[in-house]
């Protein structure tokens, strides 16, 4: 894909919004996948949809490629109402979770099946093609069936299938999702980095938190139907909007204290031994470490605290971190910073179930 | 090991036994006067098939039907099981399907019979034709006949190849395929029509090998001439030369071996 060409294109539209969704509803039977969904993605952003299964994060994204109709609701694509329009007719293309290559055709002939559906000429086609295979890394792959290709290949070939044709917004849905961890880090930044490069509007699915907080500029957490909260992945991260939220990102430490709901997240929490002080201005408090567990870069401590909640510690492995091992059963204290205490609104749970 | 060996030592024994039987026969010859076989081994038989004018029309004849109802069958089947699979309901699909079943269960002849009465000249295709004031088309026992008899007959041997194809092809390679902006029509050509082919190439190698070997329909609806099953068949019964009916016998064996090679490389295996 050309750079040029592409960015070119971006800043030729006028700056704003790639996607709009306003009060989006869909429901299958009693099952309601979406529930009011208001949302705008900005002009070449890394979008990223968060949530569990089942949370209705797929159907939303089905919504915007119009596989499926929202029972009430509008789209804009970049602009444009496309709310009733079939996914033929939306400038939007799908990189599908089973990569959906069509297995009769080369992987040349895939790359190059929306740009031939649309009348491009041959060599014109196949100058893009090319391109395109350069910017997964695919070159000298181009007559091969997509059985003869690895996992990473055939991820790498559906991402270029859809890019290729430079669509307003780019849908991913789990992506990565059937490879295996060190391809699959390997694989974000790639994404990221082609996806600063072609300049497009990334709305990413997926589960995985870890991916949500690595590659978005923005994201959304969403649960049974609704958006629980949106905005960059700091913000996702320090302030919960919910506990909802704060329990789906991270581990997080819910305390109540004064009437009030707090987070403090595990590496905010410092473990002290008897005999250690704690500085100045921090909340302490004594507890029981119940268990030690070593992951490597850290030791993750779980801590009863005497007023009855369980948190969880981290420590980085910096010092001798066999001695760890010996702190089970040891009375403790935890501390933390007032600042990093972040409250949480009452009422705003996330499932209502 | 064993309940599989028993179904197996019959299959080997009935099946190709009896095949390398018919081989073995068809190089012997019959004695004109006693009309007994004369086990001597010679080509005669072959020679007589491949020179003699009358057994090439016949042999051409039957190959050409055989193609013709595979082709309409194919045309015929590849809607009909495109509607079953992707667009009926649930509930349209069961109706469909016990539909192109359930002629299977009536009996082969009952069902020839009732062509006939739908086709011969008094019938039931020339009398509603008239009722509606068009020309009678006056095809009983014409070759047309046999021609729609045999493709209604093996239609149901193509539709469900076809249709087990289709069905399997997966719904996400249709969904990109829209997504990359083909409409409906060009994903029908570009996706699901090269993905059951295979189905449809499993398909006709029943329609093909059923109208090759089929003799009972030629006599009951066509005008009277013969099909390669019909000089085997009197060959056998009435001029009583076993050794000539082998002979010729092996000529749609021939042939659907060829086209068998030809399916299998086409993945028709896969599809059945």
């Amino acid at each position: 894909m050309s750079t040029a060409t592409l960015q070119g294109a971006v800043s030729d539209r006028r700056e704003g919004l790639a996607l709009r969704l306003q009060g989006i509803r869909k429901s299958y039977g009693h099952v309601i996948a979406a529930d009011g969904i208001d949302l705008e993605v900005r002009e070449g952003e890394f979008f990223t949809l968060l949530g569990p299964s089942g949370s209705g994060k797929t159907t939303l994204l089905r919504l915007i490629a119009g596989f499926e109709r929202p029972d009430s609701g509008r789209i804009e694509l970049g602009g444009r109402d496309v709310t009733t329009l079939p996914p033929n007719a939306r400038e939007t293309n799908t990189v599908f979770q089973d990569y959906a290559l069509f297995p009769h055709m080369s992987v040349a002939d895939n790359i190059g099946y929306g740009l031939k559906v649309k009348g491009v000429p041959r060599g014109r086609r196949r100058e893009r093609v090319g391109r395109a295979l350069k910017m997964v890394r695919l070159e000298g792959l181009e007559h091969r069936r997509p059985n003869q290709l690895s996992g990473g290949q055939r991820q790498r070939v559906a991402l270029a299938r859809a890019v290729i044709n430079e669509p307003e917004v780019l849908l991913l849905d789990e992506p990565l999702g059937a490879l295996d961890l060190k391809l699959r880090q390997e694989m974000q930044i790639e994404l990221k980095n082609i996806q600063k490069e072609v300049g497009i509007t990334f709305v990413y699915v997926t589960h995985d938190q870890e991916e949500a907080l690595t590659m978005s500029d923005r994201m959304a957490v969403m649960a049974g139907g609704r958006l629980q909260q949106i905005g960059p992945p700091i913000e996702v991260y320090e302030q919960p909007a919910n506990e909802f939220v704060a329990g789906f990102i991270g581990i997080s430490n819910v305390l109540d204290r004064d009437g009030k709901r707090l987070v403090v997240r595990p590496e905010k929490l410092l473990l002290l031994e008897e005999s250690e002080p704690a500085e100045p201005g921090m909340s302490v408090e004594p507890g029981v470490v119940e268990q030690v567990v070593y992951v490597g870069m850290i030791t993750r401590f779980t801590v009863r605290l005497d007023h009855g909640e369980l948190l969880v510690a981290v420590r980085q492995n910096m010092h001798a971190p066999g001695r760890a091992q010996g702190f089970e059963g040891r009375r403790v204290r935890l501390a933390w910073s007032p600042d990093h205490a972040y409250v949480l609104k009452t009422g705003t749970t996330g499932e209502e179930k | 090991m064993l309940l599989l060996a028993l179904p197996l030592g019959w299959f080997v024994v009935i099946y190709l036994a009896s095949l390398v039987l018919l081989l073995i026969t068809s190089f012997w010859s019959i004695d004109a006067f006693t009309t007994e076989i004369v086990q001597v081994w010679n080509l005669d038989n072959f020679q007589t098939i491949l020179t003699n004018e009358t057994y090439r029309t016949i042999i051409f004849r039957t190959v050409w039907m055989a193609a013709r109802v595979t082709l309409i069958d194919a045309a015929i089947a590849f809607p009909f099981a495109y509607f079953m699979a992707r667009v009926a309901s649930r509930r349209t699909q069961t109706l469909l399907f016990a539909a192109v079943l359930l002629p299977l269960w009536a009996s082969y002849l009952a069902r020839l019979y009732s062509w006939i009465l739908i086709l011969n000249h008094s019938g039931v295709l020339n009398w509603s034709m008239q009722s509606i004031g068009l020309p009678a088309p006056n095809i009983g026992y014409s070759e047309t006949a046999m021609l729609v008899v045999f493709c209604y007959i093996w239609l149901p041997f193509m539709i469900i190849p076809t249709y087990a194809a289709m069905e399997r092809v997966p719904e996400s390679l249709i969904e990109a395929a829209h997504d990359l902006g083909a409409r409906g029509w060009r994903t029908t050509l570009d996706v699901v029509l090269p993905l059951a082919m295979p189905g449809v190439v499993a398909g006709s190698i029943f329609t093909f090998s059923l109208t090759l070997g089929d003799y009972i329909t030629p006599i009951l609806i066509g005008p009277g001439t013969s099909f390669i099953g019909n000089v085997v068949y009197s060959n056998i019964g009435i001029a009583n030369n076993v050794p000539f009916a082998a002979a010729l016998a092996t000529v749609p064996v021939a042939i659907m071996a060829v086209y068998l090679l030809v399916a299998r490389r086409l993945g028709a295996f896969e599809a059945l």
